[in-house]
């Protein structure tokens, strides 16, 4: 199902490995560094948040890592493949297949019942109709929303928007889920359970999940590791134990 | 992505902005429309004219006549002949020989000649041409008052129109509308005519007070004055200068009758030489071929004869042309209107960027290629292209039929018989469809390529 290249690397134990990665981008006549030279190392399996302030570029190295972006220097080799020399077309090969991604704002698209939105990873991989209902019903059970199926997300609450959007991020069976202020736009209750399914997904399957928020009792109650950005620099990592259940 | 799945998609974005889709898809229905109704009345046309013309009998109908008749004309084709005076004589062998031909239907001699007719003890000088019994069905004689001959040897005739108005002493000034022919028809037919005419016998006949015998260069015959007592049995209302053959006369005679005769005509004087043997020379004859499409053959064949030829198969070939650029002026102004509809092509679609960049940048966000988010695009402006395709095409087949329908109302009220002049052939309403898709995707290329060139970062930041 994979096709995108890997280069060889002794290094496997790491399942994201930054060296160094810069993204900078101009805006009128000043130089935003975004992310400015970041060197980081996730293992395989780890539970990883990424913290700051908003503008301190914990998004830009996300999306980095999702390959929605390109670094100006350094690079980042996810799963042995360097995501910098990789064509536009493996890249999309990446975010298909390799990463799920999760959202502050959902980002369903409302147009398209559960259902719909989840099967839509399988219908750009050219996964068989019939099969690709079953896989998406069956995600979409994993996350409690059997009966919702064909509703539009226009219909349902902020928590099960994001468990839809879990649901399809983990459709492709992905190595890597990364995700953006997943309980930002939730109430502390349904943040809290949107979080026990992040977690569950990481222990039980064996997922590396990349995690970016600015509520640090969030990170430290599920993180094992803390990384903290500031004006695009890293400025603190450390691993955490994490605590009990809310 | 898959083709149905790209279809489902496409389909299913198509209808969530229903109306300004439905206002572009309508935009491309105007613009096949007028393709469509532009192209069908070409075809109409086209097929109007040829329908009138394998009718009138003359696109199956071949003209021979012998080269001694061209004789000083020098063109071209004739000149890389035989000599005029060296080749074949067009009499009654070779009239006979022309009608053995594989695929013709018959050969008969244009006999033609003017002469005097007296009715009501006044005579009229005319021109009369004779009809074979094959004639009944031309469309000259469509609208007949009376009957045709009742046989090819009858004691019969039948006027064109401006002679009934002759001998009727009503022939109408210039700008004055002519009268009916059915008003002309019923003081006329089954009147009797005194046709006067000059016979050419080969013995003389002292009995009918001839004019004196001929003798020139050792060939002699006589020319006999006759009288032949004729009834008027139909009143024919066509244009003699409109057509060309046996039809351009203003007087007709059943053709065996007229060959009975044996009226001097003008080119026996010319066929001295020939005039010893009892055989009848003729000026020219006419072959009728058995199907339109064998005519080039038979054409080729009475050629090698040694006869020249002349068919309408000739004219029709300009007339194609004429149709060709007809056809070309048609499609320009026809997609005009669906050029048009393109720019509206583009123009929805960059709105749907706009509009769906979220959209876009979630896809891209979840594994779409550029390639999925450009087929995407494709397939909705294919999707409105083809159903602004089918919708024009029925719409521009209703224009037709009501102005079909209109201008028979207007060619009723002017007793004109109605005409089918609008046709939408098969391969018209296939055209048609595929142009409007090809238009239609090649306006998507824009839109498509810019969706698709979408950053996602940017695309998932835009509120």
């Amino acid at each position: 199902m994979t096709t995108v290249p890997a280069i060889s690397s002794p290094n496997t134990a790491a399942a994201i490995r930054s060296e160094n990665v810069s993204r900078h981008y101009r805006m009128g006549e000043t130089l935003i560094r975004a992310v400015d030279g970041v060197s980081l190392e996730v293992k395989a399996g780890e539970f990883l948040a990424l913290l700051g302030s908003s503008g301190s570029g914990k998004s830009s190295l996300l999306n980095l890592i999702a390959g929605l972006d390109r670094p100006t220097a350094g690079s980042v080799i996810v799963q042995d493949r360097d995501l910098a020399r990789l064509s536009r077309e493996e890249l999309a090969k990446y975010r298909l297949h390799i990463v799920g991604m999760v959202f502050q704002s959902f980002n369903l698209i409302p147009s398209m019942t559960l259902l719909e939105n989840v099967e839509l990873p399988l219908r750009f991989a050219e996964v068989d109709r019939g099969e690709r209902e079953s896989l998406s019903r069956k995600s979409l059970e994993q996350v409690g929303l059997k009966a919702r199926l064909h509703h539009r997300p226009s219909e349902l609450s902020g928590g099960e928007q994001q468990r839809a959007a879990l649901a399809r991020a983990l459709i492709n069976k992905p190595k890597l889920l990364l995700a953006d202020e997943p309980t930002g736009n939730l109430d502390s209750h349904t943040g809290t359970e949107i979080m026990d399914m992040l977690r569950e997904f990481n222990r039980e399957l064996g997922m590396t999940v990349v995690m970016v928020t600015h509520e640090r009792a969030l990170a430290e109650r599920y993180a094992e590791r803390l990384v903290f950005l500031a004006d695009g620099k890293l400025i603190d990592d450390r691993s955490n134990v994490p605590g009990g259940h809310a | 992505m898959k083709l149905p799945d790209l279809t489902e998609l496409a389909l299913r974005n198509l209808r969530e902005s229903i109306l300004r889709n439905s206002l572009t898809t309508i935009g491309i229905s105007v613009g096949v429309a007028s393709l469509v109704a532009m192209l069908s009345l070409g075809t109409g046309l086209q097929q109007l004219f040829t329908r009138r013309l394998a009718k009138s009998g003359l696109f199956d109908t071949i003209y021979v006549s012998s080269r001694r008749e061209m004789r000083g004309m020098g063109r071209a084709e004739e000149r890389n002949g035989p000599l005029p005076g060296e080749s074949r004589v067009l009499d009654e062998a070779a009239r006979s020989e022309i009608e053995h031909l594989a695929n013709v239907s018959e050969a008969y001699p244009d006999i033609r000649f003017a002469t005097e007719l007296r009715f009501e003890d006044k005579p009229h000088l005319t021109m009369i041409s004779a009809l074979p019994q094959s004639a009944r069905t031309n469309d000259a004689f469509e609208n007949l008052q009376g009957h045709f001959f009742s046989s090819d040897t009858a004691p019969e005739v039948i006027l064109q129109k401006s002679f009934a108005e002759e001998l009727l002493g009503k022939t109408p000034p210039l700008g004055v509308p002519e009268p009916a022919v059915s008003e002309l028809a019923a003081p006329l037919l089954d009147k009797e005519l005194t046709m006067r005419y000059a016979q050419r016998s080969t013995t003389a006949d002292p009995t009918a007070g001839g004019l004196g015998a001929s003798d020139i260069s050792g060939a002699s015959y006589s020319v006999v004055s006759r009288e032949q007592q004729l009834k008027i049995v139909g009143i024919a209302d066509l244009d003699p200068e409109s057509m060309r053959g046996p039809t351009r006369a203003r007087v007709f005679l059943p053709l065996k009758l007229a060959e009975s005769l044996h009226v001097m005509q003008p080119t026996d004087l010319r066929e001295i030489s020939r005039a010893a043997s009892n055989e009848p020379v003729y000026s020219s004859i006419s072959v009728r071929v058995k199907n339109p499409s064998q005519i080039q053959g038979v054409e080729d064949a009475i050629k090698k004869m040694g006869f020249t030829t002349f068919s309408i198969l000739d004219a029709s070939r300009s007339l194609q042309q004429v149709f060709k650029v007809l056809y070309a002026f048609l499609g320009i102004f026809g997609s005009l209107a669906l050029a048009v509809a393109s720019i509206g092509i583009v123009n929805t679609l960059v709105m749907a960027i706009l509009e769906r960049r979220r959209e876009i940048g979630i896809m891209k966000a979840i594994g779409a290629s550029d390639g999925d988010v450009r087929k995407l695009f494709f397939a909705e402006a294919g999707a409105m292209g083809i159903i602004g395709g089918i919708f024009g095409v029925i719409f521009g087949w209703a224009i037709g039929q009501v102005i079909n329908f209109g201008t028979n109302i207007y060619l009723k009220s002017q007793s004109i018989p109605p005409e089918h002049f609008w046709a939408v052939p098969w391969w018209l309403v296939a055209f048609a469809i595929g142009f409007a898709f090809v238009v239609s995707l090649i306006s998507g290329l824009y839109p498509a390529g810019r969706a698709a060139r979408l950053d996602p970062v940017q695309a998932l930041r835009y509120e």
